[in-house]
C-alpha cells in the first residue's frame, strides 16, 4: 500500500532535530515563565526612597517620649514616612488570567477599604500599583521580590493563591514587613491547629481566610453524615492549595469512620479528564471531591459521568469553583460546593462603621459589577487589620511619621475578638485570624446562579 | 545510525542500554497489568505495587475511545506542521495557536447561534456553519502570518522563521487574550445523542463524530496530495521548489496553499476540540500544539499519514499508559504523568527508530 506523502526526504536531517528540539525546550521555558515579566516596572511609587529604614539605636531620644503608646521595640526596623508622603502598603493578587475573578475583587476591597478608613495621623495611605501573583508560585515570587526591595512598604494585602502565598510569603516577611491574605487557605502556611507550624509557615504572616482543615472538616461531614455517604475520592490538581484541601478532605473523612477510595491527582492544562476519573472509579465510589478551579473543573463535571463506574457518584467542589461561569454549565447542576460563609447579614465592620450591604454597595458603583468571588469581605477586613496595626504601631515627630515594623506584628498578634465584614476575628500564634465559618451550597439551577449561591444546606461548624 | 565501520562507540552503547532499559520498563508494567486482569491476587499482579487497581472492560475501552479522539485532534493539527515542515523545512510553531483560534470562533459563533434559538433547533445546520466560519477564520489567519511573518525570511537560514514563528505564537495568543479577555469561553450544550453514551458499543457520540470527521477530513486530503494539480505543486514544491519554479510552478501561490490547507485542518481540529472539551481559553493552543509537533515527528515528519498515526499513538499512550504502565509499577499519581508519558512515546521512538514510525531513512548523502 502506497502512503501519501510530499516527498522523498522526510526523514530527519541530521542536526535538524538537535535544534529543533533545543528551540522546543527553551519555548517551554519561556512559557513557563513568561508571566514573570509582565509586571515590569510595576513598583510606581518613585517618591522619594531616600528615607530609608533607620535603626531604633539611632534614635535620638528626647525628653518627652515621642512615641507615645505606639506598638513595637524597633527589631524590625522603623519606617519613616516624611511629610507629605504616603504611607505605603501594597495588594498583591491574581489579577490577569483565568482566576482573575478570584484576586480582582480581594484588590478591589482594599481600595474600598482604604478609602473608607482615611488618613492615618494626618497621612494618607497609597496601596501603589496593584501586583499580580497569577496564582502561581513563580508569579508569587516575582511580585513579592519587587514589593521587598521597596523599604518604605509596611504590608501587603495577598496573595489571592496559596501557591503563589507559599513563594511570597518568606521574601515579604524577611523584609520586615506583614503579609495579610484574604484567601489563602493551605493548612501549610499556617498551622495544624494542634500548635505545629505548618511547612510554609513564616513569622508575620497572617490571613483572614479560613484554614482549609475547616473547609475539609466541613465537606467531610457533610458527605458522610449529611449525603450518608460513607466511600469518597478524592482529586486535586498539584497546586497547594489544592492537594491541602483534598488531603484534609481525606484525613476527616477517614476520622470519621469512611474509606477514601481514590486519591490522585491531574495537572493545570488537563482537558482529558477520563484517565484520571477511570483511576477513581476503580474505587466505585459514592461522592467525588474535585477543589480545583476552571478550566479543569469544567472537564471533571462533564466526564465524570461518562466514566464508568462514576455515572451516579455524587459530585462536590469547593469555592474555587464556585464562580458564575462554572455555574452556568449544566454540567455543574446538582453539585454541592463547599466555602467561607457568606451571610454577612449586619456585621460591621469596626475600624470604618461600613456594614456588608454598604460595601457591596460601594462596590457596585465603583467597578459596576458585583464583586465575582466570595473573599472581598475577607479582603477588607485585612486591610482594616493592617490600618489598625499601621495606626498602633506609629507616631508623629517633627512632622514625619514614623512606623515600627515590630509594632505592626505585635499589634496584628494581640488581635482578638475584632468585629469585621466575615464575622469575629481573633488572630492565633500562627496567624490565622479568620471566624473560620463553612457552608455547603447546592447548586440546582444553572439559569438561576444568583439563587444556588445563597442555597445553604449545611453550615460548620 | 550509519557507521561506516562496525565498531561501536560508547554513545551507542548508551543508547543500546536506554532503549533496552525503557522498553523493559513497558514490558514489566504491561504484562503487572495483564497478571491483574487475568487474577488479581497472583503474585505477579502484585509485585511492585500492593494497591494496585484493575480496569473493567467498559473503563478500558472508554480509555482507548477517549485516548483515539484526543489523539485525532493532535493528528489533525500535526498534519500543518508536517505540511509546512514538508515544503518549508521549518517548524511552525504558531500553528498551535491557529488551531486556539478556531476553537474561539467555534465558541463565540456557536455562543451567539445558541442565543439566537438556532443552535437547538437546527443543531447540523449550525454545526456545519461554525465549522466553515472557523475553517474560514483559521485559513485567513494561517495565510496572513506567512504574509507578515514568514515570507519576508524566505531563503534565511531556517532557525530565523523558527524563532519567528515563536514570536508569532506569543503575539496570537496574547491577541486573543487582549480581545477576549481571560475568562474560560464554552460552548452551549450539545444535542442528548452527542452526549449520551449510545447504545453502539456504549461509546459517547461526540467522540464517534470526532473520530468520523477526522476520517473524512484525512481522505480530503489525501486527495487534495495525490489526486489534484495542487497536491502535484505541492509535492513538487517540497522535492525541490527551485526546479518546481523552473517548471512553471508558482511556489510562493502554493506555499500560500499549503498554509491555508494546515490552517483549515486546525480549523476542522478546534471546533473537534469544543464539541470533546467544551471549553476554550487564549492558552488552549499551546499544550496541544507542542503534542500535536510530537505526533508530526513520532509519526515521522513531512509524511501525512504518519503524522495522524503519530497523533493516535500520543492520544493512546497518555490515556492508558499511566494506568496500564504507571500504576503497576507503583508509580504514585500516575494521571500527574500524563504529558510525561506523551513525550516519553517522542523519546523512545526516536530512540528506537530516529526517523519516526513512518519517515523513510536516508543514505547519507542526501542529508545537508
Amino acid at each position: 500500500m502506497r502512503r501519501f506523502r510530499f516527498s522523498r526526504r522526510l526523514a530527519p536531517r541530521k542536526g535538524t532535530f538537535a535544534w529543533a528540539f533545543a528551540v522546543l525546550a527553551a519555548f517551554s521555558l519561556l512559557a513557563a515563565s513568561c508571566g514573570n515579566d509582565d509586571d515590569g516596572p510595576a513598583v510606581v511609587d518613585q517618591a522619594p526612597l531616600a528615607t530609608a529604614t533607620e535603626a531604633p539605636a539611632a534614635d535620638p531620644a528626647p525628653a518627652a517620649d515621642p512615641r507615645g503608646d505606639a506598638l513595637g521595640d524597633g527589631s524590625l526596623g522603623v519606617v519613616t514616612v516624611p511629610t507629605g508622603e504616603s504611607i505605603q502598603i501594597r495588594s498583591l493578587n491574581a489579577i490577569s488570567g483565568p482566576v482573575a475573578f478570584l484576586g480582582l475583587p480581594n484588590q478591589r476591597a482594599v481600595e474600598l477599604a482604604i478609602a473608607d478608613y482615611g488618613d492615618i495621623s494626618g497621612f494618607s495611605v497609597d496601596m501603589g500599583t496593584p501586583l499580580d501573583g497569577l496564582c502561581s508560585s513563580e508569579g508569587g515570587q516575582a511580585a513579592a521580590q519587587t514589593i521587598a526591595a521597596d523599604e518604605q512598604v509596611i504590608g501587603v494585602i495577598g496573595t489571592s493563591c496559596s501557591g503563589a502565598g507559599v513563594a511570597a510569603a518568606p521574601l515579604i516577611t524577611q523584609a520586615g514587613m506583614v503579609i495579610i491574605s484574604p484567601s489563602n487557605t493551605s493548612p501549610a502556611l499556617t498551622s495544624d491547629f494542634q500548635g505545629n507550624p505548618g511547612a510554609s509557615y513564616n513569622v508575620g504572616y497572617y490571613r483572614t481566610a479560613h484554614n482549609d482543615l475547616v473547609q475539609g472538616a466541613a465537606m467531610a461531614n457533610f458527605v458522610f453524615s449529611e449525603l450518608g455517604i460513607d466511600n469518597a475520592a478524592a482529586l486535586h490538581d498539584g497546586d497547594p492549595y489544592t492537594q491541602g484541601l483534598a488531603s484534609a478532605f481525606r484525613n476527616s473523612f477517614e476520622e470519621l469512620g469512611g474509606t477514601v477510595s481514590g486519591f490522585t491527582g491531574i495537572n493545570k492544562g488537563d482537558t482529558d479528564m477520563v484517565p484520571a476519573l477511570t483511576e477513581l472509579a476503580a474505587g466505585s465510589p459514592g461522592a467525588l471531591f474535585f477543589p480545583i478551579f476552571q478550566p479543569e473543573g469544567d472537564f471533571v463535571a462533564a466526564q465524570a459521568p461518562t466514566v464508568s463506574g462514576l455515572e451516579g457518584t455524587s459530585l462536590l467542589a469547593a469555592d474555587g469553583l464556585l464562580v458564575d461561569d462554572f455555574l452556568a454549565l449544566t454540567d455543574s447542576v446538582g453539585m454541592h460546593f463547599s466555602g467561607p460563609d457568606t451571610r454577612f447579614g449586619t456585621n460591621t465592620n469596626q475600624s470604618t462603621g461600613q456594614n456588608a450591604d454598604q460595601i457591596l454597595a460601594a462596590y457596585t458603583q465603583a467597578y459596576g459589577e458585583a464583586p465575582s468571588a466570595a473573599f472581598w469581605g475577607h479582603s477588607y477586613d485585612a486591610a482594616t487589620l493592617l490600618l489598625d496595626a499601621i495606626a498602633a504601631a506609629s507616631w508623629v515627630e517633627d512632622g514625619d511619621l514614623h512606623i515600627d515594623r515590630a509594632g505592626v506584628r505585635q499589634h496584628l498578634n494581640s488581635v482578638s475578638g475584632y468585629s469585621g465584614i466575615t464575622g469575629t476575628l481573633s488572630c492565633d500564634d500562627f496567624g490565622d485570624c479568620a471566624s473560620q465559618k463553612i457552608t455547603v451550597l447546592y447548586h440546582q439551577d444553572s439559569e438561576d446562579v444568583e439563587a444556588s449561591k445563597e442555597n445553604v444546606v449545611y453550615s460548620y461548624p | 545510525m550509519h557507521k561506516t565501520t562496525k565498531q561501536r562507540t560508547n554513545v551507542d552503547w548508551f543508547l543500546t542500554v536506554l532503549r533496552v532499559t525503557s522498553l523493559a520498563m513497558i514490558a514489566a508494567g504491561l504484562l503487572a497489568f495483564a497478571a491483574q486482569i487475568i487474577d488479581s491476587n497472583n503474585p505477579f499482579a502484585r509485585w511492585a505495587n500492593p494497591d494496585a487497581i484493575s480496569l473493567t472492560g467498559e473503563q478500558f475501552q472508554g480509555l482507548v475511545v477517549t485516548g483515539l479522539a484526543q489523539g485525532a485532534m493532535y493528528g489533525l493539527i500535526a498534519l500543518g506542521y508536517s505540511m509546512v515542515y514538508g515544503v518549508l523545512g521549518f517548524i511552525n510553531f504558531a500553528h498551535g495557536e491557529v488551531f486556539m483560534v478556531g476553537a474561539m470562533t467555534g465558541a463565540i459563533t456557536s455562543n451567539k447561534l445558541a442565543e439566537a434559538g438556532y443552535w437547538e433547533s437546527s443543531f447540523v445546520l449550525c454545526l456545519m456553519l461554525v465549522v466553515a466560519l472557523s475553517v474560514v477564520v483559521c485559513t485567513i489567519t494561517a495565510v496572513i502570518m506567512e504574509r507578515v511573518a514568514y515570507r519576508p525570511l524566505r531563503g534565511k537560514p531556517r532557525l530565523i522563521p523558527l524563532i519567528t514563528s515563536i514570536g508569532v505564537s506569543f503575539f496570537l495568543q496574547n491577541c486573543v487574550l487582549v480581545l477576549l479577555g481571560s475568562t474560560v469561553k464554552s460552548y452551549p450544550d450539545l444535542p442528548n445523542w452527542l452526549t449520551d453514551k449510545r447504545t453502539f458499543l456504549e461509546i459517547q457520540g461526540s467522540k464517534v463524530l470526532v473520530l468520523a470527521v477526522a476520517a473524512l477530513a484525512m481522505v480530503g486530503l489525501w486527495y487534495l496530495v495525490e489526486k489534484t494539480k495542487t497536491g502535484q505543486a505541492m509535492r513538487a514544491v517540497a522535492e525541490d521548489a527551485e526546479i518546481a519554479s523552473l517548471m512553471g510552478i508558482d511556489v510562493n501561490r502554493i506555499i500560500v496553499k499549503t498554509f491555508a490547507v494546515g490552517g483549515a485542518m486546525a480549523g476542522v481540529a478546534g471546533i473537534l476540540w469544543g464539541l470533546l472539551f467544551r471549553s476554550v481559553i487564549h492558552t488552549t493552543g499551546f499544550l496541544p500544539g507542542i503534542k500535536a509537533f510530537s505526533s508530526a515527528v513520532v509519526g515521522g515528519i513531512g509524511n501525512l499519514g504518519g503524522s495522524m498515526a503519530g497523533g493516535l499513538t500520543i492520544g493512546v499512550a497518555e490515556s492508558l499508559g499511566p494506568l496500564m504502565i504507571l500504576e503497576p509499577l507503583g508509580v504514585s499519581g500516575p494521571s500527574q504523568l500524563r504529558d510525561a508519558v506523551a513525550f516519553a512515546v517522542l523519546i523512545i521512538v526516536l530512540l528506537v527508530r530516529p526517523s519516526g514510525i513512518f519517515g523513510e531513512r536516508l543514505p547519507s548523502e542526501e542529508r545537508t
